[in-house]
């Protein structure tokens, strides 16, 4: 420990630390541009320049190493002059637009100059200008000329994104932020460069010239849109959502969110809001009021429920929905006397239901990922699944952690790996056996029971090497495992790996409120997810799930749904190929519009609040349920608020939930039957396809990661195929046909094609990881 | 001919101009004796580098840092890859003496490398020659591939467990590589903006490793060091300023060129070497150490020795050695104009006030050149200066200052006469008559 | 892209580094590049990038911090002047003129036949020579007179 002080305040502080880090210590604000606590130290703006004892010059306080005894002085003449000199310098070439500029009332620089007093200018020359630029839908740079140069948005791609997309160019006062010749930015976190932004220079488009600062109230909200439940800060102006920023809390989101969660919101306000109760009568859909659609409803499925028994109804909910939604929904069915309800429209192999100890998650907490020795990911495209999980990841790999992949593709994480191995969708269970066995090898203990014949290559000897060194390891279950035809065997695997090196075991976790959906029961006593729809029931209701989209055989749910007599559809938005199928239309609130709570990946309890008024005749799902409860005549349906709900549901928890645990009971390791030989797809959702409201947000579907789907192929695969990258193939799995552009990728294991699925081109299609056909078009 | 001039010359003592750079040709000069006697009568780190301290070899780079005093800095039990790495940027106007040094005795930089790689335990070392002189870069890649066939360089070198790598990595245009964080960076592949220090090279250089960074002429001057010993390389010069120095005369003498003369040579000495003033002019001001050292009128100049003491209590800098000679023909408005504009040019762009500030400050000089001066400008030249001097990255916001702050100082009236006149104070037609800059009239 | 001689010389450079710091010669291969193309266009560059296996950004930062590369096309042959100060003070900026005048183009202009452009440059480190040159980015000439001017121009083909 070091000692300072600080305009006279004392602090002990550790070695390595800069005098930056004891002000903050110190509560002593030192101003400062370039300087951000999750970027390197770039030094470059000066602003932060303070005087210390016995130096001749001011020094930049967020480079300069505490010393012990240090006496360092941020208000003296010396430090004052240092600062306002700074300042008068970044304003010469800076416009003197505040009063147009988006950052006006929320702009550091602005903030400083009027702090350092009102300065005549003494710059008399002309103002540089620097050209703007377009750099894609989401990041506005039109205004350059206000750039200070302080760096923050090249570092955060370099060190954050890990993909380095601006640059400063050229070099003395033409130096210039740009992307290489007019590209755009596509990383998944570029928005955040914008927070990181202290003036006006990197905006936000869609949001540009929406409002000012001034007139948003800011409302805290978590967000919907993956397992890691990132805190936000939502901005709204007269019931209208405006903007999503980042709520900082260092063990959940840090400072960061995805794009996804920055932008989705644009759905929000949109035109294809479902606002209105509706009905299909003759053919015909009807606005109407809300006790007309719930009466329909309710007799409807008891209807249904009593000529054909509770069995013929099953419902199927989104793992964005709430825990109080889900929890109501599982009641609503049970009083129906079904059993048959589920969240895991992707899942393939529900072998784990009844077997497990406790509810799966990601068996650690995610501000520990930081410390592990190790890590191997199992089955996912980690960075577009979980693009706050890869961030952490990225980091760790960056000090010590040692990162290994094991999945269906070799797309690049922008981590740095220790070992990477990417196969067919079939392969992966006989892969991680491989892992296994070469752990149990390494201990010198038995190979366990089933995994005799497994081959063990190189890749998966340094994969469980690296698990078996140091104190913290982990094995994380992506979206791929959890969806994986194989997904029972895939777990009992990983638990035999956590077994037998000391890793923890845990799900990176499908959808924001997946750990929470369990913990409501939301889980199928009859048919699950996938039965629901292989054997066809009468009556659905379905909420906030697009099935064309959301389903891992999406032909199969909707030559179900079709020939139901009943489809309850309950959602935020208008879905045309609904109105086909469906009976019923219930406008349903979004996380912005309802109370509720979600539960984690790490079993983080966040409950939150509407932040709007709910629009139009949209409804809490979790009232709309309470009220079919009560028409339908059922008990217990008479809760007053979610937070009773809640509390119904996890007793009174705290910040985590209890009963979290991936152990299972009751199955044996077995490997499956190698498959016969034929092509495979491997289905992505890509990011912004993943849910209705990303689906739905105009500026997200502009961007890359929104093109789309391609068949995509190795050279070697496509060779085989007949196919040319350039040309155009029909796929085709069962009678679901798709003719796509065709594109060469050699991350995709050979004797597969990579067909995202999410996506309207491709939803007639079959199984995610199925087998599938092609060929030219 | 390799020099214009020297007395008791070390470095470039019998040269004979490009016929004498080869590996035979050093050889028979006594090259590579030096490295041989270390590495076969196995004199340890300890030794050398005592020796290159006896000497008082000061770094002739521009900061006139001792260069044994650096070297002791050296991390020397550090396990990991340690750099030796040779600063051949040469971009500070005016200097002009270690492309001479390359051109006609490379052989003695590669010499001077391998001990100094030997003295602080390193294995590997990069030379930065500067862009412009790419043909004395291709020499110098040649002189290379003959030590490297002599067995000067690789591995084992002489029979021994020292093993020694050395490469030549190009510049391409860019002042401020010569300054030595930048040229890490532009080794390593970016572009060449300074870094922050501390940490030091000697912690964290080039790809992080522990790195001595030395001049071109500093290394050159080793084999010689240790060949005739410290003591002796010291009494060259004189207490405090050891060994022999070339200098690079430019401007308006009779023979521009490099002279190695012993620090402490007076500076009238040395105008007597170059030929006097050019058509026999009368001295006005003389910059002494490359165009980032304050400036000097003629009687300030006249009365100082050439050395870093001397310059240095006459209020400037001895910097590298570059002496830059104005006669009264030129407009000192005008020359400072050209400066200015180069600082700002060559700004690497990261950090503010050297950025806006060099920009701002050649746009009120070259307001100034004009005619379109205002009074207040002069102070206003001394207060932005004043908030770049001392609160950059790197010493380039002080090169940027310096000459400003000393030409006002020295040429008020200049300035001042520029500001009020719209014009010169020295007449055109003298300045044009004076090889000046001014646009020739049709 | 590239000829296999460029190819050749790219490896070498990478060759100078230690394995895991390709980057490092982004310079030479960029030059390398400009050599054989007669400028750097974003091709070049990202062809470069690529086979260092660094950003296309990172690269480009390089090629336009230093000033050696062009990023536009330019004639066949580049005439850099030395204009800074010492240079000046020797006849550099007469040196310029003369050639401005010879060709009938001012700095960073390029001849009407494609043939010439030329560039004002700093300090090339040769300024007891002054005037001088640079030809195409390789060429030292020193003491350019308006007689070596001739000349350089009479050889220049
Ligand atoms: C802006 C700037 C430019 C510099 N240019 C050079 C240069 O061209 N050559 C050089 O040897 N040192 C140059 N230096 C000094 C180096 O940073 C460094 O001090 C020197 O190479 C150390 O070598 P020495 O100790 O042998 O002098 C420059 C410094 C600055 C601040
Ligand atoms: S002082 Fe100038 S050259 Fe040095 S780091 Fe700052 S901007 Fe770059
Ligand atoms: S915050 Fe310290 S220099 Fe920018």
């Amino acid at each position: 420990m070091l000692e300072i002080e600080i305009d006279g305040k004392k602090a002990q502080v550790p070695d390595g630390s800069t005098v930056m880090d004891a002000a903050q210590q110190l509560g002593v604000y030192i101003p400062h541009f370039c300087y951000h606590k999750k970027l390197s130290i770039a030094a470059n703006c000066r602003m932060c320049l303070v005087q210390v004892e016995k130096a001749p010059k001011p020094l930049p306080a967020c480079a300069t190493p505490v010393t012990n005894g240090m006496k360092v002085f941020t208000h003296s003449d010396l430090a004052v002059k240092a600062q306002k000199g700074v300042m008068e310098f970044l304003l010469i070439n800076h416009p003197l637009d505040c009063p147009v500029c988006d950052q006006g009332g929320e702009c550091q620089l602005q903030d400083m100059s009027v702090g350092y007093g009102p300065m005549k200018s003494r710059y008399t020359e002309e103002k540089h200008v620097v050209f703007h630029k377009d750099v894609g839908p989401l990041i506005s740079m039109q205004e350059m000329s206000r750039c200070i140069h302080c760096t923050r948005c090249v570092r955060f791609g370099q060190e954050i994104a890990g993909v380095m997309e601006l640059g400063m160019a050229n070099r003395n006062m033409h130096s210039e932020i740009m992307t290489f010749v007019g590209r755009t930015v596509d990383s998944e976190l570029s928005g955040n460069m914008i927070d990181l932004c202290p003036v006006g220079a990197l905006t936000s488009k869609p949001f540009r010239y929406t409002a000012r600062s001034w007139e948003l109230q800011r409302r805290k909200s978590v967000s919907p849109h993956d397992s890691v439940g990132a805190n936000l800060v939502v901005q709204v102006k007269h019931d209208n959502v405006m903007r999503v920023l980042p709520r900082e809390n260092e063990a959940v989101n840090e400072c960061w969110i995805s794009d996804k969660e920055r932008f989705a919101y644009q759905a929000l306000n949109s035109e294809a809001r479902l606002t209105r109760p509706m009905v299909k009568q003759g053919g015909e859909w009807r606005e109407v009021e809300w006790n007309v659609a719930l009466d329909y409803v309710a007799h409807g499925l008891k209807d249904v429920a009593r000529e054909h028994g509770g069995d013929a109804v099953a419902a199927l909910a989104a793992q964005s929905s709430t825990v109080e939604e889900l929890y109501l929904l599982g009641k609503v069915m049970k009083g129906l006397g079904s059993g048959n309800v589920d969240f895991r429209p992707r899942q393939a192999d529900f072998g784990t239901d009844f077997k497990r100890a406790g509810t799966p998650w990601l068996g650690m907490r995610l501000a520990d990922i930081k410390d592990l020795d190790a890590a191997l990911v199992v089955g996912s495209f980690l960075r577009k699944d979980h693009p706050l999980i890869a961030q952490r990841l990225r980091q760790a790999a960056k000090k010590f952690t040692k990162v290994s992949m094991l999945s269906v593709t070799a797309d690049d994480q922008l981590i740095n790996l220790h070992a990477s191995l990417s196969v067919a969708p079939s392969q992966l269970v006989f892969a991680l056996a491989g892992v296994v066995k070469a752990a149990a090898l390494a201990k010198g203990l038995a190979v366990p029971d089933g995994l005799e014949a497994v081959a063990v290559c190189e890749t998966a000897q340094r994969i469980a090497t690296s698990l078996l060194a140091g104190e913290k390891r982990a094995v994380f279950l992506g979206n791929v495992a959890t969806q994986s035809a194989d997904a029972t065997q895939l777990h009992l695997l990983a638990l035999e790996l956590g077994r037998l090196t000391g890793a923890s075991v845990g799900f990176l976790g499908e959808g924001a409120n997946t750990v929470g959906a369990h913990l409501a029961w939301a889980l199928p006593n009859g048919a699950n997810a996938r039965q629901m729809f292989a054997q066809p029931r009468k009556a659905y209701v379905l909420m906030g799930v697009e099935p064309e989209f959301d389903c891992a055989n999406p032909q199969q749910a909707l030559a179900a749904l079709k020939q139901a007599a009943l489809v309850v559809y309950m959602s935020a938005f208008k879905h045309d190929p609904a109105l086909e199928y469906a009976d019923v239309m219930l406008p349903i609130a979004p996380y912005t519009e309802t109370s509720g709570t979600f539960v984690s990946t790490e079993g983080r309890i966040q409950s939150f609040n509407g932040v709007v008024k709910a629009r139009g005749e949209t409804r809490p799902a979790w009232k709309i349920l309470r009220v079919l409860g009560n028409v339908l005549n059922f008990a217990g349906f008479d809760y007053q608020s979610s937070e009773e709900i809640r509390d119904a549901v996890l007793g009174q928890s705290g910040e985590f939930a209890s009963g979290l645990s991936n152990d299972l009971g009751g199955l044996v390791l077995a490997m499956p039957a190698q498959p016969a030989a034929g092509l495979q797809r491997i289905a992505d959702v890509p990011i912004h396809f993943a849910d209705p409201m990303a689906r739905r947000a105009p500026a997200l579907q502009q961007t890359a990661d929104a093109r789309p789907p391609a068949l995509r192929a190795s050279a070697g695969t496509l060779a085989a195929l007949g196919l040319a990258a350039g040309g155009q193939a029909r796929v085709r799995q069962g009678d679901g046909v798709a003719v796509l552009d065709v594109q060469q990728d050699d991350n995709v294991p050979a004797d597969c094609v990579r067909v995202a699925a999410a996506h309207p081109t491709t939803a007639q299609l079959g199984e995610m990881f199925g087998e599938i056909t092609v060929e030219r078009a | 001919m390799a020099m214009m001039g020297a007395i008791n010359p070390v470095l470039m003592a019998g040269l004979n101009g490009d016929d004498g750079w080869r590996l035979k040709d050093y050889v028979a000069r006594g090259g590579y004796e030096q490295l041989k006697r270390i590495l076969q009568t196995g004199l340890t780190q300890e030794d050398v580098i005592g020796e290159v301290k006896k000497s008082v070899l000061r770094g002739r780079g521009g900061a006139g840092f001792p260069t044994g005093l650096k070297w002791s800095f050296m991390p020397r039990s550090f396990p990991g890859d340690k750099y030796v790495v040779c600063n051949t940027d040469e971009g500070e106007p005016g200097t002009f003496k270690d492309r001479d040094i390359m051109r006609y005795n490379p052989h003695a930089v590669i010499e001077g490398m391998i001990i100094a790689g030997f003295a602080m335990g390193a294995s590997r070392g990069y030379n930065y020659v500067h862009g412009e002189i790419w043909e004395i870069y291709k020499r110098f890649e040649e002189a290379l591939d003959e030590a490297r066939a002599a067995g000067f360089l690789g591995q084992n070198i002489l029979g021994t467990s020292f093993g020694f790598e050395l490469f030549a990595h190009h510049g391409y245009g860019a002042y401020i590589c010569g300054e030595e964080t930048a040229l890490l960076e532009s080794i390593e592949g970016k572009k060449g903006q300074p870094r922050f220090k501390p940490p030091f090279p000697a912690s964290f250089g080039l790809y992080g490793k522990p790195t001595t960074i030395n001049n071109t002429e500093t290394f050159a001057s080793i084999p010689f060091i240790l060949k005739m010993g410290g003591e002796e390389f010291l009494n060259l010069g004189k207490p405090n300023n050891g060994g022999t120095k070339l200098f690079s005369v430019s401007g308006h003498v009779n023979r521009p060129g490099n002279y190695e003369i012993p620090l402490g040579t007076s500076f009238a000495q040395l105008l007597e070497m170059c030929g006097g003033m050019r058509g026999g002019r009368k001295l006005k001001a003389v910059i002494p150490g490359g165009s980032s050292a304050p400036v000097l009128p003629a009687d300030v100049i006249m009365d100082c020795t050439m050395d870093y003491d001397s310059i240095s209590k006459a209020g400037s800098m001895l910097g590298s050695g570059a002496v830059i000679v104005m006669d009264e023909t030129v407009c000192m408005v005008k020359a400072l104009e050209r400066l200015s504009f180069f600082y700002h040019e060559e700004s690497c762009g990261q950090c503010t006030p050297c950025r806006e500030g060099t920009a701002w400050m050649y746009k009120v000089v070259h307001r100034i050149e004009n005619g379109l001066g205002k009074p207040e400008d002069l102070d206003l030249l001394n207060s932005v200066l004043g908030n770049i001097a001392g609160r950059t990255i790197c010493a380039l916001g002080d090169a940027a200052a310096f000459p400003v702050q000393s030409f006002i100082k020295h040429f008020r009236g200049e300035f001042e006469h520029h500001i009020d006149h719209k014009t010169c104070l020295v007449p055109k037609d003298v300045q044009w008559a004076g090889s000046g800059f001014h646009k020739i009239p049709a | 892209m590239f000829s296999s001689e460029t190819l050749d010389k790219f490896a070498r450079e990478v060759a100078k580094y230690p394995a895991d710091q390709k980057q490092s010669a982004v310079m030479a291969c960029l030059a390398h590049a400009q050599e054989e193309k007669g400028w750097l266009p974003a091709e070049a560059i990202e062809a470069v990038a690529n086979y260092l296996g660094m950003p296309p950004i990172a690269a480009y930062e390089v090629a336009s911090f230093y000033n050696m590369y062009d990023l536009k096309p330019l004639g066949k042959y580049k005439i850099t002047v030395c204009t800074n100060l010492p240079c000046a003070l020797s006849g550099g900026y007469h040196a310029g003129e003369y050639l401005q005048q010879k060709l009938g183009i001012g700095y960073n202009e390029t001849t009407a036949d494609g043939k010439f452009t030329l560039k004002e440059g700093e300090c090339m480190g040769a300024c007891g020579d002054a005037p001088v040159f640079i030809v195409n980015n390789r060429s030292m000439c020193s003491h350019m007179h308006p007689e070596q001017i001739d000349k350089l121009l009479e050889e220049c083909k």
